[in-house]
């Protein structure tokens, strides 16, 4: 179990970092924090607005992204059914995937906090609710991936995912219709919850909605990573 | 003589298709056997099925005594296996693409350079996996599947596509399998090569088995359709039966000095499968 776990990540050291479009996505955030909060000052902007814009956005793209496509890969290229052949669980593959991109994505987003100007017990927080984002979306993605019959197919769903997740939160700054819907999806809540760092504290509403998400992400997940191996 | 593998009325469906149908056959331990068929016979369909990918709808396949399907993670380290489509990281090297399939089987034993070297390799073995030539590639499959030296081989058109030299190589490399013991299971569509490589061959067309048996074997049962072809230095062409008052006709012609060749046409594994499918393989 752990000597798989390893071998995996391993092999997603030695093959994501070579891989462009999936280390766009972890980078793509944090650099952009860095250059608008370091280039960009306007008078009577909220504090940390880029930190917490992108921070969200980092959360909806790169997990989601990343392991959809991961897996889809795998799928096309065949190399699942090699590791199959060697044993391999789904849920021992996804754990050495999950453990991979949700500490790679934390790295990325301490940066992103550090850009905005956390310090602290405030960027503790932010970090707390970075790993619970990544995480969610990585069972997202993961879900899509498992689900998805090769990259086309994986790209197309996550699209659209990755839209709502993403850039709801920040439209629903200008747009009150699209806030009423938006409420219920996680990453709007964390979005609410990273810009009232400063005096956090997390309603009932929130709790509820964020659990809800939880709850139907994670069994669609569960539902759907056992049919990642060809079943015998 | 061991039974490495024991099929019994095998038979598998893709939606209506019969696409094996009630197959049985046995390969000894030690033995390679080949899977002679056209493309779509369903030989892939066959390896997945013996190597527990794939469920087949009818009849059992044991490999060593145990089921396909019930096999587990101590019964999969006895099988080397070389799919039609490799399955390899491309963006990988080949040594980390070793490197990887060894830990996943927890195996600390440090071989992979002696492997590399064995299929010519070894020069290549920081190469990324998607900068290989298509007979590198197929010797790296081939690496990978006799890397954690198994019991059983399975080898999905192990040269197909390659130039007549790297098909040397790895015929070379097959015969190195077998001396260690290896039984040997697999398909290709070039008879040439089964004839060569393979002590046991089945034709499989349209998801039955057609012929078994040693190729010799199988080429004598079709010695009835024997002939003797001559080609006269007219440059007529002269057929004739295999029996007795054909040896004078012969005589006749080689007296006149007419004769420029002469052969006698035994029936190749080819001919014979071409009869039986009524379709051209590739050589
Ligand atoms: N997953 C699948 N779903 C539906 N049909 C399939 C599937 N896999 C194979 N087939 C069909 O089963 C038949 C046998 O396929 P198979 O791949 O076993 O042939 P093959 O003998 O390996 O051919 P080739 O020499 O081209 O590799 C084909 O007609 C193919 O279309
Ligand atoms: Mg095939």
């Amino acid at each position: 179990m752990i000597v798989h776990i390893w071998a995996i990540l391993w092999k997603q050291l030695k093959d994501t970092l070579k891989n462009k479009t999936i280390l766009i996505q972890f980078i793509m955030f944090p650099c952009m924090t860095v250059i608008m909060e370091t280039a960009i000052n306007i008078q009577g902007m909220p504090e940390h607005f880029f930190a917490n814009l992108f921070a969200v956005m980092y959360i909806g793209m790169a997990p989601l992204t990343s392991i959809a496509a991961i897996i889809a890969e795998e799928k096309e290229k065949n190399t699942l059914r090699v590791l199959q052949m060697c044993n391999v669980s789904a849920l021992e593959y996804l754990i050495g995937n999950a453990i991979y991109i949700v500490l790679v994505c934390l790295m990325g987003s301490f940066v992103i906090g550090a850009a905005g100007g956390y310090q602290g017990i405030s960027l503790f927080y932010f970090m707390m609710i970075m790993f619970f984002g990544h995480f969610t979306s990585f069972l997202v993605g993961a879900t899509i991936g498992v689900l998805s019959r090769n990259q086309m197919t994986a790209t197309s769903v996550t699209v659209p995912v990755m839209i709502i997740l993403a850039f709801l939160p920040m439209l629903s700054m200008f747009n009150e219709t699209i806030g009423k819907f938006s409420k219920y999806i996680f990453s709007e809540q964390l979005y609410l919850l990273v810009n009232n760092l400063d005096r956090i504290r997390v309603g009932t509403d929130t709790a509820v909605i964020l659990i809800c998400n939880v709850v139907v992400i994670a069994a669609a997940f569960v539902v759907s990573y056992r049919k990642m191996f060809i079943r015998k | 003589m061991n039974k490495a593998i024991e099929v019994k009325g095998l038979s598998h469906y893709f939606g209506p298709s019969r696409v094996i149908d009630n197959i049985s056959f046995a390969v000894e331990e030690g033995n390679i056997f080949g899977l002679l068929g056209p493309s779509g016979a369903g030989k892939t369909t066959l390896i997945n099925i013996l190597t527990g990918q794939l469920r087949a709808a009818e009849g059992e396949s044991r490999i060593f005594g145990i089921e396909s399907r019930h096999m587990t993670g101590k019964d999969y380290k006895q099988l080397g296996i070389m799919m039609d489509n490799f399955g390899l990281y491309e963006r990988m090297s080949c040594y980390n693409n070793l490197r990887f399939y060894q830990m996943l089987d927890g195996n600390q034993n440090k071989n992979i350079e002696a492997v590399l070297k064995s299929v010519g390799l070894l020069d290549a073995k920081k190469t990324r996996v998607m900068n290989l030539s298509k007979g590198m590639t197929n010797r790296l499959a081939f690496a990978r599947a006799v890397l954690r030296k198994p019991r059983i081989l399975f080898l999905d058109e192990p040269t197909s596509g390659l130039d007549p030299a790297t098909v040397e190589e790895i015929h070379k490399m097959i015969f190195a399998e077998k001396d260690r013991g290896t039984t040997i299971f697999l398909t290709t569509h070039n008879m040439y090569e089964a004839e060569k490589l393979c002590d046991k061959i089945a034709l499989l067309n349209e998801g039955k088995i057609v012929e078994y048996g040693s190729p010799a074997d199988i080429c004598r049962r079709y010695n009835h359709q024997r002939k003797i072809n001559i080609h006269l230095k007219n440059g007529q062409d002269v057929v004739l039966e295999h029996k007795k008052e054909s040896g004078e006709q012969i005589k006749e012609y080689w007296d006149g000095d007419k004769v420029e060749t002469i052969h006698s046409t035994e029936p190749s594994l080819e001919t014979i499968f071409m009869e039986l499918t009524g379709r051209i393989f590739d050589i």
